[in-house]
């Protein structure tokens, strides 16, 4: 559903993306992983659109998709986290999980002045599936906490939910298990696949910790400084030369 | 031959007042590379300037002190002085403490230090215009005594001159002095320079201080060029420079230089050629154009968002 | 600590006195063609002196006044205590609310002629400031040419009214209409710029359409403005004395009773009372609804929001068309108050001014917004004295403010969306 050809970003003299390539299927979980500074998070940011790629290719559904605005590339249902989580720390949780259903509570103006029977019906809809959701990922209680409150690990999970909620069709994760500890890991885990099996969501993951990206990836790609090194199944990755070298050489 | 007289008459005026904007805009340049913020009270510090320059000479004369060089000397020293003085407080008071906050409060705290500053000289030298004494007079003429003759007044070559002699200065003190290193150092990476050990805070009261000596030396020159000068004399001076910093790419000491020519230019074509009353209406066109279609200006660096 | 405070505090003082000497102490007067210089008044030196003491001593002793101002919340009683809850706020919101507005209907029978007059003016203000917080307390967008929108609704309103004789009821909702569609239109090219280029951009907008409205003498009539707007009429009546249009039939001929040039006035200040309470009640509804959330979200994190799908110019420009529709709506009010407007009343210091009425009530908040109002607009009437000081007094308050207190006198609360426990 979603391919990447010969993607390249250069900023300035730099070269930070070099000829990357790579797809996803349906339901499916493709990792990219690579030593910090590979540019990883540079791909991930062409392909939510934040960033127009300098050459290459970005097809999603057939359709390419390159340069296209970051908001319009999150409608076709491309959705994504940051590695830094970014939540609205002043609303409270229910409400982040609102904020990201506005396209299903779009609705006029004076619709929602007079509150129109419509209206009301949109907004309890919207209200039941974030309440779905935060019971899928365990943060119901806190509902009406404010979001920036939260611990870290239910601040990942709820940028999960808040994107789920949009009913995306390829889910981005940008290091979501950065500064989780191993029961939080799993869980993660557990959710991802679920996510993929439950749900029929594609994810592509951005991840330094080697278990999960092996545990649960189908396929994974390698990056290092900016150029392709490898891709294949977790059980290819774990063998390939130049992959334990980059990494060994970087450790 | 008399359209060509009259068309670089209005070129010699437009380079005229652009090398004197060029000068305010270095003020909005460097504190804009260096904490990525606008200086709102730039105008300000720059018509204070020019008040205590038509101070000092107003003095002067009373003095009975008459030899033009010290007379300009003197005013230029106490014009600089004050600026500067005014552009530290308005770092301390209006900048600093609001460093790192959201991007709405140092902008509104900078405006809040404009309009005070604004009302503190209509309040001490009240609201009327002033007349600044033209002490350069005489100049050049060129083209034939019964038509339109080209002048260049040795006011507009002094104004050039001291343009062209602070512009070669500043370049110089960027590139070889400790501060002007550390300066580059700062605007490249703050944080990374604290690290190594330089003063930043010193380094960003340094920028807003150079910027402010540079105002006044415009204050000094371009009140005299007018001839008058009033507490709201800083206002639009201070909205054109931006707009040259802008035009010039903002944070390029360059681009302001190469921003005020070009503003300066076409600000004396439309007086020239349209009307007067349209030249302000001209340069901020020109700005909205500029930011909607090139917003890092002309020998300005793109950024990039950091995400 | 002491030498290196006392280093400081010593330059400090000097910068103080050197910035304040030649501009306080000298005072330039123009006699005939020459220029005369003049000391100041005594008073005046012994205050620079004073000035530059106390902010040595300030300096000096710094970290201890600083100290002791870290304390001053301990002397508030209210500081610890736990926000009330939602409904319970909400509630006295309302009561609150209810009292406001019934002693504004009180208002015009108690108060003198000249009062009522004012009160209008503040209610216009009230909407002013209202309208200028959706866009920068709510979408945080600093428009700094705000009263660009208000001169295109007073200018609509007087320019209907002249060329096609169209009156107040018909012109506000268009003055309204047609401020929006400027606020549109030059949004929409600009509000993908950076916070402090937009300020910049608008108020260079600000800047030419009052240089527009001065020079376009054929159409606005220049400085000398647009006279003979007409008041509002009641259901067809007038409040002139005699009737100006065929058909209308005059206030006090209605009713029976005698002439009284109050009715006008007090007319008008129910209008701007009932539309000044229509704007805050939309607005309030808006916070609400999600496009007052998007703005929320817009504002809080941009890269965030855009990531779920927000378009930022769309968003913005929701806010921004919303609080020109305003502004708009103050305008066509205002131009029927005055029956005279030129571009004199729309200069950057009226933008200036309802700033700091949004800054100073803080930013979001709809009742600091309309306390602010009446506080900025009423407190230079009763201390006329004072009134030249206003504009240093808000400039210096709105720096204070941003460093002390950046949210304001009356912080804003959000009303936050309860999600109620389900079995």
């Amino acid at each position: 559903m979603l391919e990447v050809r010969n993607l390249s970003m250069r900023f300035g003299g730099l070269l930070a993306v070099d000829q990357v390539s790579l797809d996803v299927q349906e339901h499916e979980i493709v990792s990219i992983i690579g030593p910090n500074g590979a540019g990883k998070t540079t791909v991930f940011n062409c392909m939510s659109g934040f960033y127009s790629p300098t050459g290459g290719q970005i097809l999603f559904e057939g359709k390419e998709i390159q340069g296209t605005p970051d908001y319009k590339i999150s409608r076709m249902g491309l959705v994504r986290t940051f590695q830094h989580v970014r939540l609205f720390g002043n609303m409270s949780v229910v409400e982040n999980l609102l904020v990201a259903q506005h396209r299903h509570l779009n609705t006029n103006l004076l619709s929602g002045l007079i509150k129109t029977p419509n209206y009301r019906e949109k907004e309890r809809k919207s209200l039941d599936r974030a309440a779905y959701w935060l019971n899928r990922v365990g943060l119901l209680d806190l509902a009406n906490r404010d979001a920036g409150n939260l611990a870290y690990g239910q601040q990942r999970r709820l940028e999960i939910a808040r994107c789920m909620v949009t009913e995306p069709k390829l889910l981005m994760l940008d290091e979501p298990a950065a500064g989780l500890n191993p029961a939080e890991t799993r869980e993660l885990n557990q959710l991802i696949i679920s996510l993929k099996e439950d749900y029929r969501v594609s994810v592509v993951l951005i991840e330094h910790d080697m278990s999960l990206v092996m545990e649960i990836s189908d396929r994974i790609n390698v990056i290092n400084q900016g150029r392709p090194l490898a891709s294949g199944t977790p059980e290819e990755i774990r063998r390939n030369d130049d992959v334990i070298k980059a990494y060994l050489g970087e450790a | 031959m008399q359209d060509l007289l009259y068309f670089i008459q209005q070129l010699i005026n437009g380079l005229t007042i652009g090398s004197a904007y060029a000068l305010i805009a270095i003020g909005y340049t460097m504190v804009y590379g260096i904490i990525g913020m606008i200086n709102f009270a730039h105008g300000e510090v720059y018509m204070i300037g020019a008040y205590t320059a038509l101070i000092t000479i107003t003095g002067l004369a009373t003095l009975g002190v008459a030899w033009l060089p010290l007379v300009l000397l003197i005013a230029l020293i106490c014009a600089v002085i004050v600026a500067s003085s005014m552009g530290w407080a308005v770092e301390r008071i209006a900048y600093r403490p609001v460093r790192g906050r959201h991007r709405l409060i140092p902008l509104i705290s900078a405006i809040g230090m404009s309009i005070f500053l604004q009302n503190y000289v209509h309040l001490a030298q009240g609201s009327r215009n002033m007349g600044f004494p033209l002490l350069i007079e005489g100049g050049f003429r060129f083209g034939a005594e019964d038509s339109f003759q080209t002048s260049i007044s040795y006011m507009q070559i002094t104004i050039f001159i001291t343009t062209l002699i602070c512009m070669t200065a500043l370049s110089l003190f960027i590139a070889r002095s400790r501060t002007g290193r550390a300066c580059r150092a700062v605007s490249q990476d703050l944080g990374m320079s604290n690290l190594l050990g330089i003063d930043t805070n010193k380094i960003i009261a340094a920028t807003f201080v150079i910027g402010a000596a540079l105002a006044a030396v415009a204050g000094l020159l371009l009140g005299m060029y007018y001839g008058s000068i009033d507490p709201l004399f800083g206002f639009i001076a201070g909205l054109k420079a931006f707009t040259a910093a802008v035009l010039g790419g903002i944070g390029s000491i360059p681009g302001a230089m190469l921003g005020g020519l070009i503003l300066g230019v076409s600000e004396s074509m439309t007086s020239g050629y349209l009307s007067g009353e349209y030249k302000d209406v001209v340069s901020f066109g020109l700005l909205i154009l500029i930011l909607l279609f090139k917003p890092t200006g002309l020998l300005g660096k793109p950024e990039v968002e950091k995400i | 600590m002491a030498t290196h405070n006392i280093k400081h505090a010593l330059f400090s003082a000097i910068i103080t006195l050197i910035i304040s000497a030649p501009i306080l102490g000298l005072d330039l007067e123009s006699a005939g063609t020459e220029l005369k210089l003049t000391g100041a008044s005594t008073s005046t030196l012994v205050s620079i002196v004073l000035a530059a003491i106390v902010v040595f001593l300030f300096q000096t002793f710094r970290d201890s006044i600083m100290g002791a101002l870290g304390q001053m919340p301990k002397l508030n009683r209210f500081a610890d205590r736990e926000p009330m809850p939602q409904e319970k706020r909400l509630k006295l919101e309302n009561i609150f609310l209810i009292v406001l507005v019934a002693g504004a209907l009180l208002w015009p029978f108690i108060a003198s002629r000249g009062s009522v007059d004012l009160a209008t003016l503040v209610l216009i203000y009230v909407m002013l400031a209202l309208g200028l917080n959706v866009v920068v307390g709510l979408a945080g967008l600093l428009d700094l040419g705000y009263v660009a929108f208000y001169a295109v609704g007073a200018y609509t309103f007087a320019l209907l009214s002249q060329y096609f004789g169209v009156s107040f009821w018909v012109a506000l909702p268009t003055g309204a209409l047609i401020a929006a569609l400027f606020g549109f239109l030059l949004g929409f090219p600009v509000l993908r710029l950076r916070g402090d280029y937009l300020a910049i951009v608008t108020l260079g907008f600000g800047e030419i359409i009052r240089i527009l409205l001065n020079n376009w003498t054929s159409l606005t009539g220049g400085p000398n403005g647009i006279g003979g707007i007409p008041d509002p009429t009641l259901f067809g009546m007038e409040f002139g004395r005699r009737v100006k249009e065929e058909g209308n039939i005059s206030f006090h001929d209605f009713f029976g009773i005698a002439y009284d040039s109050t009715h006008k006035i007090i007319f008008l200040y129910l209008i701007a009372l009932v539309l000044a309470l229509v704007t805050f009640l939309i607005i309030r509804r808006l916070m609400k609804m999600p496009v007052g959330r998007s703005w929320e979200a817009l504002r809080e994190d941009e890269i965030a929001a855009r990531s779920l799908g927000l378009s930022r110019t769309g968003v913005k420009l929701s806010a921004f068309t919303i609080g020109a529709f305003f502004a708009g709506f103050a305008g066509t009010v205002f131009a029927s108050k005055q029956g005279f407007i030129s571009p004199e009343s729309f200069v950057f210091l009226e933008s200036a001014i309802i700033l700091a009425i949004v800054v100073l009530g803080g930013m979001g908040s709809q009742f600091g917004v309309i306390l602010a109002a009446v506080a900025v607009t009423v407190l230079p009437e009763l201390a006329r004295e004072f009134s030249e000081y206003r504009m240093l007094i808000f400039g210096a308050a709105m720096v204070l403010m941003m460093v002390w207190r950046p949210q304001g006198l009356m912080p804003m609360r959000r009303i936050h969306i309860i999600l109620k426990k389900q079995e």
